[in-house]
């Protein structure tokens, strides 16, 4: 009941942050992508479905508001966690290298299928161009703001798994 | 990983699911589009405020930023201010003249503020499209303030762009440098339409596509292009930019150029919405 409490509300928070302060705070027009940092720890840490779930409602949120096109934010966002819990089994508190990859591989598949279906089907055709300014700008921004999020993220999740485990003593 | 497994579905199954039912948000999407404005009314009720606030902190850093930065720069320049206000006391007698020239010019090119007489709202601008692909943003008037689809927003001097949805609190902007975006337009001085074009691969550089210029048409570097009288959403005469690099296109029939606009979308805050729209008879 907690975790989900918390996961609604961090899902609205990020979202929040990503269209407003970061907006602000853009560095070559282009602003990192948090909702990929929040599925992709939410898959990574917790396994497949969480994933699937954190991403389905990160995606629908920026359907609602900024999709012309409800379900494919939402559709996109639920792959990307649920492939990303796929390497839950290989997820260890201290290692750094494999949660900044997988962050980086996400936010380019995001956004190369994001490239496809709202630019390539209008015919525009110079990938290179927008490789170089829009998504790989957008790939280093995201896995800088990863390096500040994850430890806080890494608490939060180490506090609500403590805290479930403490319940479920409790009643079992 | 398995312990969730024995009680429930797998996995698998709900992710086939969400899929499916993720199909059938699109499909809905695209046959009836406004299917989710239900949806979206109730959230925004929640989120609109929240995202002022936030975008108030954002704006705060950025103003504290620029007000370390700015201090030392206006110290240097209030002296030279003074030395250049000497300076323009006299000029100032002959920009008098001049601008009864100017606005002898004005009438002349049948613009005479025409932006100035219609109704408009100021709506701020309180968050921007969540993708690094379009320049959508959201301001705080909707509905209740009056706001409807199609309606014009200006400001910084110029066409900024316009409205494409619109909630209860909030309403959703297409700006003209958008990769969706098209504007009819038109030479302020010889009349000759053209196409505005917005380009996500041109606006790193600045500037916006004009095409379908007249082969014959008498124009030159610099030129104001304002939104044409034909178009069929915009206001005739809104100030879009300046013209720059025309060429002749391969087809030998039309000219293309790129047009700078005047407004800085970068730090664009404040806009001005025309409560009046463009009646096409239609």
């Amino acid at each position: 009941m907690l975790r989900k409490f918390v996961l609604t509300i961090t899902i609205l928070i990020f979202y929040l942050l990503q269209t407003t302060l970061f907006k602000a705070l853009s560095l070559a027009s282009v602003a990192p992508n948090l909702m990929i940092i929040l599925t992709f720890a939410a898959g990574f840490m917790r396994g497949k479905k969480e994933g699937m779930f954190v991403g389905l409602f990160s995606g629908l949120v920026l359907d609602l508001f900024y999709g012309q096109v409800i379900g494919f934010n939402a559709l996109l966002y639920m792959y990307i966690g649920y492939i990303n819990g796929f390497f839950h089994s290989m997820f260890y508190d201290e290692d750094v290298t494999l949660p900044l990859g997988l962050v980086m591989g996400s936010d380019f598949v995001y956004n190369f299928v994001y490239f496809i279906f709202r630019f390539l089907l209008r015919n525009r055709l110079d990938f290179g161009y927008y490789l170089i300014h829009i998504i790989l700008p957008e790939m280093i921004y995201t896995v800088v703001v990863t390096v500040l999020l994850y430890r806080i993220m890494l608490r939060i999740h180490r506090k609500l798994e403590a805290y479930e485990k403490r319940s479920a003593t409790k009643f079992g | 990983m398995r312990k969730s497994d024995k009680k429930s579905i797998p996995t698998k199954y709900i992710l086939f699911i969400l899929s499916f039912l993720c199909m059938v948000l699109i499909v809905l999407s695209f046959i009836m589009p406004g299917f989710a404005s239900p949806v979206k009314e109730g959230v925004s009720y929640v989120l609109v405020p929240v995202s002022k606030g936030m975008n108030q902190v954002g704006r705060w850093f950025n103003d504290r930023k620029d007000d370390l930065s700015e201090l030392r720069d206006v110290m240097a320049e209030n002296t030279e201010l003074k030395a250049q206000i000497a300076d323009l006391q006299n000029k100032n007698a002959l920009s008098v003249e001049e601008r009864s020239e100017l606005e002898e010019l004005r009438t002349l090119f049948q613009l005479s503020q025409q932006y100035s007489t219609y109704e408009t709202v100021a709506g701020r601008i309180i968050s921007r499209d969540s993708s690094n692909w379009f320049t959508t943003f959201t301001i705080d008037k909707g509905k209740k303030d009056g706001i409807e689809v199609d309606m014009n927003v200006i400001g910084d001097g110029g066409l900024v762009g316009i409205v494409f949805e619109v909630g209860e609190n909030y309403s959703l902007v297409r700006s003209i440098i958008d990769d969706e975006s098209n504007v009819s337009g038109q030479f302020a001085s010889t009349s000759d339409k053209c196409i505005v074009k917005g380009s996500l691969q041109l606006i790193n550089e600045g500037v916006l596509k004009v095409f379908n210029i007249n082969k014959d048409a008498d124009i030159s570097e610099g030129d104001m292009i304002v939104t044409s009288n034909i178009s069929s959403k915009f206001l005739p005469g809104i100030l879009i930019g300046y013209v720059k690099d025309i060429e002749n296109d391969s087809n030998n029939l039309t000219k293309s150029a790129y047009l700078t606009p005047v407004v800085d979308f970068a730090h664009l805050d404040i806009v001005l919405i025309i409560k009046q729209q463009k009646y096409t008879g239609g």
